[in-house]
Order: C-alpha cells, then structure tokens, then sequence
C-alpha cells in the first residue's frame, strides 16, 4: 500500500513519498512510502489504520505508545517512521484475537488490570517482552519492567498482578 | 508532533558517514538512539537540513575492554546493553551501577551513551560517570582521528565540542591505576524524570589508600561538575570519618544548584553531600574510624 491512502488531513499533507521502506507489522510485510519526519506512531495509527497504539504524552514519556521492535519495546513516538525498514514491529493488534487472547491479554481481563485503557496496549506489550525474556518474573521484575509505562488509573497494582497472572498462566500450560 | 522537514540518510559505513558529515557540516545531525534528538526534533528546537542515521553503520555497537582494562564504549552501544552488560557488573561497578537509572527501561533500549554524552544536558547521568572515571570521547573528522577529555568535551548546556564533520565514535574510560570501586547515586522523583541530584564516585585504591578518586556531580549546575577539590582531598590517604566529611562538604561546595520544582538549591546542595557520603561508604576501601 502507499502510505496515507487511509490517512487523516493532517497526514495527507506530509505525503511527499520520498522514502519507500519495508517493513513486517504484525507479520505482515508492508511497503510504504513515508516523508523522512514521519514518527513511527504516525505511520502505525494513521498509514495501517492500527489505532491500537496510542500517543499519550508525545513527549517520550509516558510509554503508551510501545510498540515491539523485533521484540524489544520502544516508544513510537520516538522513533522515525524510516528507521523501521526491514524491522519487525508487533503493535498490540498483533498481540492475540478475540478469540485467542495472548495470556498477557488475559491476565489484563481477569484481574481488571485497566480502567481507562488508554495506557493499556503499551503496559501489555511491555509485559510480553518481559516474559519473553524472563518466564519466571518476581513481582520487583514486572514493577521495574514497567516502570517506563505510566497508568494514571490504576495505581499499578491490578497491572502487576495481571503481569504476574499472564506469567503463571504460562508456566502452567 | 512533527518534526520540521530534513532529508535523511542511513550511510552503511563510517567512512560514508562522514563524507555525509563533512558534505554538509552544521547542517547536519547523527541520529543514533534517538532518545534525545527526535523529542528535540518534535519540538523544533532541534531542525538540521540532513539526519545521518548511523543506526547502519557496522562496528559501532560494542562494550569492550583492552587487555591492559581500557574500556571502550561504540557510538551505538544502548544503555540496556550495558545493563545487561556481564562485563560491566564484573568490572565496572561504577558504569553497572548508572546504567539501570538512566531514563526508563523502554528508553533505555534504544537510547546509546554515546549519544547521551553528545547531547550534553547538564542533567545526563553519563557524562558524570565519565568525567568520574577521567574518561574521554573519540571522534573523528575531516583531519582524522582525536581524543577529547570529557572534562573539555561539554562547553555549555547542548553544547558539545565535536566541530563541523565530526562524529563521536567512542567514549573511552581508561584502565584503573588500582583496584577499582564506584557507585552512582541519583535522585529522582520518577523513574524516567531528570536527576534532581546524581553524584559518581569513583575509587581507584591500593594498599588502603585512595590513588585516584573521581567524583562528579549531574544536575547542579550548567554542566557536568567535577569536584576536583573534594577529589584532591582523598588522594594518597585511607578513607576515615574525616577525610569523607572533607571530601562531602568540599563537593558540595563544588555544586552550583539552582531552586526549581525538584527542589531548593539548599536541599540540592544537602543531597551532593549526602550522596558523597554514601557514594564513599559503598565502595572497597573500609572508611576507618
């Protein structure tokens, strides 16, 4: 697809299509074409229409954002749309269906790990990182691997225990 | 928010870096994490012609010692690699302990330190740890290769000493003269927000007494500080009660804090004490009594 054709005014109007990259969204590969100064997060919500991903502070902040970035969390609102050519982004739309959540998404459900839920796709990819890279995390390992998400709801303890639940779900199945 | 408009390019080498560099000279900026450069892009206080995305080039990525313990730091080594880093927990007490406070952990997989030390916010934890260690930064240039003291390389706030062409390859810290010890210490209301106070100490001891001591203070004044005096003060003598109450008072001496929202310029100065104290107490050499 060429970038913008779903996009919002405010979009269309960068669309000078000086760089085509490629990139995977979700296993997906997508080939694009974005301006230099399109951030990430733009590309994502306004180009492949993934609303999914939510821009909070914009200011590198407050972590709603996330997205992976060949598994790793970044915040897309800090990265450039370009540097992502030949990456591999997951978006919390790629994280599980509604039919087959991803025990994260679960966990989030079950213990009412969200109130607003505005802050939510970035605490849980954040959360999928974490157990990717650590199955067995103490509840010190989910606070400080968050600690890079901001959630002005839920004082962050239904967010731990649903960290924790996804953690034990999977150690289970 | 979005940036103003700049061409980019991602060169696949160094050498083609900085033909880009020299090309275009004050134009242009080196993209590396980005945790600096694009919130500064998307508020506009930064907006250069070209961006030079090394984040391609080879060869910039590693943490590696000498054999004589010279530590060498790529322009595109992250703040999570040293994090994680087996070398640093091994050997570097002082980086090891800095890098799991440096902003969050999301930033923190993108962010570089090289980066950070170019950046050169008087509030950037890095440049603290360097000046502590005597460190320095590599760059090069349209006329080579060159060495530039961290104490030299910041000249004001965002301001750096890297001219026209150049870009910063390494920071270097070089080998302790004896067993070495550190810690960093940092205040800060949040994860992720600014030092209120942070304080580097760095010792380097052999037979109980101090042969090098570096300490550098982040947040308390236009620049990095180095507490020279306080550091003079531990040099060639054991640690005791009074030789760290010296070096306490005479670093905070050395802080030239302002009063803002994370608090008075008194409370800040009462900080740098507080953390040369406990800076000092957490390293090998005993503090006699």
């Amino acid at each position: 697809m060429t970038y913008g054709s779903t996009g919002t005014s405010e979009v269309r109007e960068t669309r000078t299509g000086e760089r085509r990259i490629s990139l995977t969204v979700n296993g997906e590969r997508k080939v694009v074409e974005v301006e230099p100064r399109l951030l990430l997060a733009h590309l994502l919500r306004e180009g492949l229409a993934l609303r999914g991903t939510h821009l909070g502070c914009d200011t590198t902040n407050c972590g709603a954002c996330t997205v992976l970035l060949d598994g790793e969390p970044v915040k897309s609102c800090t990265m450039l749309a370009v540097q992502a050519d030949g990456r591999e982004i997951t978006t919390v739309e790629g994280l599980g269906t509604p039919s087959e959540l991803d025990p994260v998404q679960e966990g989030f459900s079950t213990e009412h790990g969200l109130q607003c839920g505005f802050c939510t796709p970035g605490m849980m990819l954040t959360s999928r990182a974490l157990l990717n890279r650590n199955p067995d995390p103490t509840e010190e390992d989910v606070r400080w691997a968050l600690s890079g998400n901001l959630c002005r709801c839920t004082g962050y303890q239904n967010i731990v225990k649903a960290v924790l639940w996804a953690a034990d779900k999977e150690k289970r199945s | 928010m979005y940036p103003s408009r700049f061409r980019y390019e991602a060169p696949r080498s160094l050498d083609e870096a900085r033909a880009l560099l020299v090309q275009h000279g004050d134009e242009a900026k080196v993209l590396a994490g980005g945790q600096s450069l694009v919130p500064l892009l998307k508020l506009r206080f930064a907006a250069p012609e070209l961006l030079v995305d090394i984040n391609g080039v080879p060869g910039l990525g590693h943490h590696t010692e000498d054999a004589d313990g010279t530590l060498r730091i790529g322009a595109l080594c992250r703040h999570v690699d040293l994090e994680r880093s087996e070398l640093l927990a091994a050997r570097h007490p002082l980086m090891a302990s800095a890098a799991p406070l440096i902003a969050d952990p999301i930033v923190r997989n993108r962010g570089t330190l090289v980066g950070s030390l170019c950046h050169c916010d008087p509030q950037g934890d890095w440049a603290s740890v360097l000046l502590a260690l005597g460190g320095h930064v590599v760059a090069e240039g349209p006329h080579g290769r060159r060495t530039i003291p961290m104490a030299e390389f910041c000249l004001g706030p965002f301001q750096n000493a890297l001219r026209p062409g150049e870009i910063a390859v390494e920071a270097v810290a070089p080998a302790p003269r004896g067993a070495a010890s550190g810690t960093y210490l940092k205040l800060e209301r949040r994860v992720g927000d600014f030092a209120t106070v942070g304080v580097a100490v760095a010792l380097e001891t052999a037979g109980g007494r101090v042969v090098r001591a570096g300490i550098a203070l982040t947040g308390v004044g236009p620049n990095n500080i180095s507490a020279t005096a306080a550091e003079q003060a531990l040099v060639g003598r054991p640690l005791t009660a009074e030789t760290v109450e010296e070096a306490a008072q005479l670093a905070a001496d050395a802080a030239r804090p302002k009063g803002d929202h994370r608090g008075s310029a008194a409370y800040k100065r009462h900080v740098v004490a507080t953390f040369v104290r406990r800076g000092l107490a957490r390293t090998d050499l005993e503090v006699a009594a």
